[in-house]
């Protein structure tokens, strides 16, 4: 509680940029120039892309916070985890919102059963199953949790690779370090908005669990 | 007591048990059984098998039938109470893991004994096509399975719900160890067989193995512990 007052802008500081710029972001999109083959409908993937990485980084920071709180038991790292791993799911279903969408006009179907695609799914079941255990599994579910997060994180290279053996289509992903630069600016500009605003709710989760826990402890005492 | 003597020690108990009861045996394979049939409404066209859908029914059916196993062999400690003794048992955390896997491995078997001729018998598939390759295809996939299944089931023992968490969170994260297993058995059960592929998933399935149980049993001390 003591550090409320001057950290606590921090997220609202973070939460103002990242919706300023998402809001601004169609004029910054509009800059890139129009993709011949597939036309208005890559423009999704200004979108689509940061969101993936987003979703990745939250899936990395839930395997390592997990990770410390099976091994250490630092209340902190579970905060951070549980908010980790709901921002995984959260931009995971966005993922798998935008991607059926451009996959429709460019290839034609909803959905294909490619590595990628395929991983992409199997990670958020990962991290839904991680909220799910958490939120049915009752008490001291927190270090059972930790541990699907922990091996979510680890299984994430071999799901991946043992999805890739079993078959491949999706564009490669050389494909951003060989963009034009009228594409990157935009393309970056989204990743930097998600980014900030996987940070804000991320920190504004992590808190609103902390104090859970706090009031939870709190009622308990009173309880006793 | 060395860590395998324990385990060894703690799997006996645990076979003793189910010799005694055949519960879990009894259930699992009649259980598998009627998955068999509700396959062969949906795969079995004019008298004859979808093509490579043997595969996929010999596995779904065994990962069912061992989702179900699972819940049961910690469900067992848990009722008479039991488990608890066992954790304070004076040996290494590991051999506990190590003695529930094992136990449960041989009653795995015991129903892929039953599972596997049925498939062949039932759905037309050529088991005996290349046995060595086939059964060592069966036995990786499914010491993979097991290997997470045993630490997700002894960790889901406190929960609520546990019956329906543990599917939920075990079919995900094993999905390498299915998806390897079930592609190799493909390769080997197809009309035109692959010999080469099915060995790469043989050879993967060793790698998914290794990497499971090192990550369980580096996990299992932690997460049992109060």
């Amino acid at each position: 509680m003591k550090d409320m007052s001057g950290s606590d802008r921090v997220p609202t500081i973070l939460l103002s940029v990242a919706g300023l710029m998402l809001a601004a972001s169609p004029w910054v999109i509009d800059t890139a120039p129009y993709e011949a083959t597939m036309g208005l409908v890559q423009r999704i993937f200004y979108y689509h892309f940061p969101i993936a990485m987003t979703m990745m980084v939250a899936a990395i920071v839930c395997g390592i916070a997990s990770a410390i709180y099976v091994f250490r038991r630092t209340e902190r790292a579970d905060h951070v985890a549980v908010a980790a791993a709901e921002m995984a799911s959260l931009f995971g279903l966005l993922v798998l919102i935008t991607g059926p969408l451009w996959a429709r006009k460019s290839w034609g179907v909803w959905w294909v059963w490619d590595a990628r695609i395929t991983s992409t799914f199997i990670m958020w079941m990962v991290f839904n199953a991680y909220l799910l255990l958490r939120r049915f599994g009752g008490p001291g579910s927190e270090v059972l949790s930790a541990a699907v997060g922990f091996f979510g994180m680890v299984l994430v290279p071999f799901i991946y690779w043992s999805v890739n053996l079993w078959r491949t289509l999706h564009p490669n992903t050389t494909v951003v370090p060989t963009l034009p630069v009228s594409m990157g600016i935009p393309l970056y500009y989204c990743w930097i908005a998600f980014t900030l605003l996987f940070v804000g709710l991320m920190v504004l989760r992590a808190r609103l669990e902390r104090s859970r826990v706090l009031v939870e402890r709190a009622w308990r005492a009173v309880e006793e | 007591m060395g860590v395998l003597q324990a385990a060894w020690l703690i799997a006996r108990k645990d076979l003793t048990v189910e010799l005694r009861s055949r519960e879990l045996i009894y259930t699992a394979v009649f259980f598998a059984l009627s998955c068999l049939l509700v396959f062969a409404f949906a795969f079995v066209g004019e008298r004859t098998v979808v093509e490579n859908a043997p595969a996929g029914i010999l596995w779904v059916t065994t990962i069912f039938a061992a989702s179900l196993a699972l819940g049961r062999t910690f469900e067992r400690e848990r009722q008479a109470d039991t488990l608890r003794a066992l954790l304070l048992a004076p040996i290494e955390r590991p051999s506990i893991y190590l003695g529930k896997l094992l136990s449960l491995l041989i009653l795995l078997f015991g129903i892929q004994v039953v599972v596997v001729p049925l498939v062949g018998l039932l759905f037309g598939a050529p088991i005996f096509r290349a046995p060595l390759l086939l059964g060592g295809l069966l036995l990786l996939g499914t010491v993979g399975f097991a290997a997470v299944g045993t630490l997700f089931a002894a960790m889901l023992q406190r929960a609520s719900s546990r019956d329906v968490l543990l599917p939920v969170v075990l079919y995900p994260v094993t999905l390498p160890a299915i998806l390897g297993g079930m592609q190799g058995t493909l390769w080997v059960l197809a009309a035109e067989p692959n010999y080469e592929l099915a060995r790469t998933w043989l050879a993967m399935l060793v790698f998914f193995d290794a990497v499971f149980l090192t990550l369980a049993l580096w996990t299992f001390a932690p997460v049992t512990s109060e």
